[in-house]
């Protein structure tokens, strides 16, 4: 039985297996246009009207996307637009402006941008605009000037909309919303943005141009779909090149979705975040193990990933940590128990320290001060232990005030796991607070 | 036969590169699953993380560059700003892509421009589609540049529309990084620390030829030994290792033992180290200066440490100004009554004596004190007259010149200068010591 899988399995060549990485690779990492959209019918259909009215009729408008991060708002609107441009009309007479808050970060960076998308360089040459608005408004009459009476509609989409509204006096989107208002070019203005309270954020005279029309992304499926979203998200297309592998491939997504294993991880899973994306991610690691002796994902290869995903960093910190940091690190925790979270500096933490090594310790030598304070110094480093009021140039460095970034059931767990813990010090970290 | 197996690179490749990466195996080879074939798309940003010295750009630059990856290498700590980091990442992708023209620099200024330059430069047929790594080390100076370039570096991918991941390694972790309102996660990959065990290997690789490896592997054990619960940095250790060496192996060299005689060899060697981890360990004394007092004698004597030159020759007054500075910091002006006055009345034993540990000013550092109060301490505390000479003030002021006093608050001169002294209990006790002076009487907290 074994010597027939095995001869079955060694037909994934090395060229499938390629072929394989790379489609997936394509789908997790990469966003390919092709990806499917999940549960999110009527929001495509909301905004599959809005932009055909646009673009075949003639209105402006203004709408935005709201949703979290990862919820899929840039991949409905490329699925959108991709549908769109399938109309001949619209492929030849659309004009489109992509603008991000992350990297136009103030409006002349913008306006530079827009002249950039629409081609509008020549056009402008040399002129020196008195405003923002006269110099939108030129571009747009310049696009009017085309070939035909009728402008072009244009249709501007600001991706990462919150940065754009803390640019000074909101200009350039005054500026758009003014212009769809004002009916000159079918104008439609799409804003995509990852916070909910966008509109709190708009200015009055802002806010009254935009067509408060939202569309919200509630990452609104329970387990059942998530579980059907895996499973869509792991097939192989029917186009693929290897048919045999194609369906092996399918069958064993299958049965993944249905082992119990597979179901718990993904259960933990959807219950730290919903998002598609932090799904991709995790499919992706477990992928990265797929060779030609390992073609077939198994839910170890899961599993893994999800621990992978799952660590806890600061554990890991804590982990890698000396003994005479780990013993500090205790000291601190010791004074947060006793003054209830007070702020500490290095001498108290020195003394609480010396206060073990005199009567408690055995394994530990009493290290000068100018060591402990390079440890000290050292855990300041790593950002485990921060200044309460910043940097401060006046105070001396022993009695700068500290405060610990870890919490107490974090250092008992890190300790745990701490290899080679000398006992006195394990003994010292659950000793309560009237041990003295 | 490696461990690593990757259909992309040759075996003999792949040997290399394992016996240049000692103890990373396992780090290394998830690093190759994920990065996949060249003209593959990997994640858009991976995030490592470790320890100092945990060995997180010598790896990441082997296998680049072992492997022959197209990739660019800045540090953030070198290029400090957003248009330094911005237009060395185009000048290096330039050289990157032909040989041949080794351009000028690119003016960048703004995140916008660069994504533009950066998607024109790799158009070329060079790269033919395989991926460009860019490597960020130090990445944590990154939050202190503009807001939009860490998110900007996350989602490079997206924005250029091409085939380039971005690697940020540092010590801090991922959680410190993320921005408020949230961003593309990268993928995070931790670089665990060296085990004890791992240390013994790595620094055992080092031995000069002259000796036998198990000879250098004993030392290495000794110095584990003593500076393992304190340090665990490998590049520390292996500096205290380069430096300590000679000294361990004198008694082989003057013939009093054999390469055996450990016990002999640790005789000689321990108060030595012990008295490195005071000096060099702490780089009180560099280490060219250590090395000058090894050849010297075998008693390294009296070694004259960064912190040493801090006790000056102080002239008499300026001593007991000093220590008057000292008593006014660190005792409550309300127990200057009865320390500096010879009648003081009846006091109250409960309420004064009644102190809590934490408000111990030895443990909450000095205060501020106006002059008035350092000149009543300093003529009570001193035998004869003294005149409030323009010499004593001028005394003052040098003494917040050397820092041993500072001067706190505002110029303001309605209420007259506060000054704060700033030595440790230590020196004022030596200073102390050369007049005759018992300070330890005269302190509130030692009552």
């Amino acid at each position: 039985m074994s010597k027939r899988k095995s001869k079955e399995t060694s037909s994934a060549t090395e060229e499938c297996i390629s072929q394989v990485q790379r489609i997936f690779r394509e789908r997790f990492c990469h966003q390919c246009p092709s990806g499917k959209l999940f549960g999110l019918e009527l929001q495509y259909k909301h905004l599959l009207e809005l932009l055909k009215r646009t673009t075949i009729h003639g209105e402006s408008n203004s709408a935005l996307i709201i949703g979290p991060r990862g919820s899929g708002k840039t991949m409905l609107l490329n699925h959108v637009l991709k549908e769109l441009m399938e109309i001949k009309q619209v492929r030849e007479n659309l004009l489109q402006v992509h603008l991000n808050g992350l990297l136009q970060t103030n409006d002349k960076i913008a306006l530079k941008e827009i002249t950039r998308q629409l081609q509008m360089e020549n056009v402008v040459g040399d002129k020196v605009f008195g405003s923002f608005a006269e110099n939108l408004s030129f571009l747009l009459e310049a696009l009017k000037k085309g070939d035909r009476e009728n402008s072009c509609p244009v249709l501007f989409i600001l991706d990462e909309f919150d940065l754009f509204v803390h640019h000074k006096n909101q200009t350039l989107l005054y500026n758009l919303f003014d212009i769809s208002q004002s009916a000159q070019t079918p104008v439609t203005i799409i804003g995509l943005t990852c916070r909910q309270d966008i509109l709190e954020l708009l200015e009055k005279r802002v806010k009254s141009r935009f067509s408060h029309r939202q569309i919200y992304l509630m990452n609104s499926f329970d387990f059942k779909q998530y579980l059907k979203i895996f499973k869509e998200q792991l097939y192989l297309p029917a186009e693929f090149s290897d048919k045999t592998f194609t369906q092996k491939w399918n069958k064993n997504v299958q049965s993944l979705s249905e082992d119990k294993t597979v179901q718990d991880v993904l259960r933990n899973h959807f219950h730290c975040s919903k998002d598609l994306r932090s799904l991709h991610m995790l499919l992706m690691l477990a992928l990265s193990s797929i060779t030609v002796s390992h073609p077939f994902m198994t839910g170890a290869d899961l599993l893994e990933a999800s621990k992978l995903c799952r660590m806890d960093s600061k554990a890991n910190i804590v982990h890698g940590l000396s003994v005479l940091e780990i013993c500090l690190i205790i000291a601190m925790k010791h004074l947060n128990d006793v003054y209830e979270g007070e702020p500490f500096n290095f001498q108290m933490v020195y003394n609480e320290f010396q206060k073990f090594i005199q009567r408690k310790a055995h394994s530990m030598y009493n290290f000068e001060k100018p060591v402990v304070m390079k440890a000290f110094e050292h855990l300041l480093q790593l950002e485990l232990i921060k200044p309460v009021d910043g940097p401060s140039v006046r105070a001396q460095r022993e009695y700068q005030l500290m405060k610990l970034l870890l919490d107490n059931s974090q250092i008992m767990d890190a300790l745990q796991v701490y290899p080679n813990c000398p006992t006195d010090v394990k003994q010292w970290a659950t000793s309560s607070l009237s041990w003295l | 036969m490696p461990n690593f197996e990757h259909p992309e690179y040759p075996e003999a490749t792949l040997l290399h590169l394992e016996s240049m990466v000692p103890c990373r195996e396992s780090q290394v080879s998830s690093l190759l699953s994920v990065f996949g074939k060249r003209q593959h798309f990997s994640f858009p940003s991976i995030f490592i993380y470790g320890h100092t010295s945990s060995g997180k750009t010598y790896v990441i630059q082997t296998v680049l560059e072992t492997l022959e990856l197209p990739h660019l290498f800045v540090n953030c700590i070198e290029c400090f700003t957003s248009r330094l980091l911005l237009e060395e990442i185009l000048t290096q992708l330039q050289n990157l892509s032909s040989e041949k023209k080794h351009g000028s620099r690119v003016p960048c200024d703004t995140f916008n421009d660069f994504v533009r330059l950066f998607k024109q430069e790799t158009i070329t047929q060079d790269l033919q589609n395989q991926t460009v790594y860019i490597v960020l080390d130090k990445a944590e100076q990154l939050r202190e540049m503009e807001a939009n370039v860490l998110p900007g570096f996350l989602r490079l991918q997206e924005f250029t529309d091409r085939n380039v991941t971005v690697i940020f390694l540092s010590e801090i972790v991922w959680e410190l990084f993320r921005p408020n309102t949230g961003c593309l996660e990268p993928f995070t990959l931790y670089f665990p620390d060296y085990s004890i065990g791992h240390l013994q290997k790595i620094l055992s690789h080092y031995h000069p030829p002259e000796y036998s490896a198990d000879f250098y592997a004993a030392y290495i054990n000794i110095l584990l030994g003593v500076f393992y619960t304190v340090c665990r940095d490998l590049k520390e250790l292996r500096h205290l290792a380069a430096l300590n060496f000679t000294k361990y192996c004198e008694p082989v060299v003057r013939g009093e033992a054999s390469e055996r005689d450990t016990r002999r060899l640790w005789k000689n060697i321990e108060s030595h180290l012990k008295k490195a981890m005071q000096t060099v360990y702490l780089r009180e004394i560099s280490s060219s200066q250590w090395e000058k007092i090894q050849q010297d004698d075998g008693e390294p004597g009296h070694l004259k440490g960064l912190s040493a030159h801090a006790h000056v020759e102080l002239p008499y007054y300026s001593k007991f100004l000093l220590i008057a500075a000292y008593l006014a910091s660190y005792n409550p002006a309300r127990t200057d009554k009865r320390f500096f006055l010879k009648h003081h009345g009846k006091i109250k034993k409960t309420n004064f004596l009644k102190k809590h540990e934490k408000t111990s000013n030895h443990l909450l550092g000095p205060k501020p004190f106006p002059l008035d109060r350092l000149l009543a301490i300093l003529y009570s505390i001193v035998d004869n007259k003294v005149a409030p000479t323009a010499n004593i003030f001028s005394q003052i002021t040098s003494l917040v010149t050397l820092q041993l006093l500072t001067l706190v608050g505002h110029d303001d001169q309605l209420d007259g200068p506060k000054y704060k002294c700033t030595v440790s209990l230590d020196f004022i006790r030596a200073i102390a010591r050369t007049v005759n002076f018992d300070i330890i009487k005269y302190l509130y907290d030692f009552l």
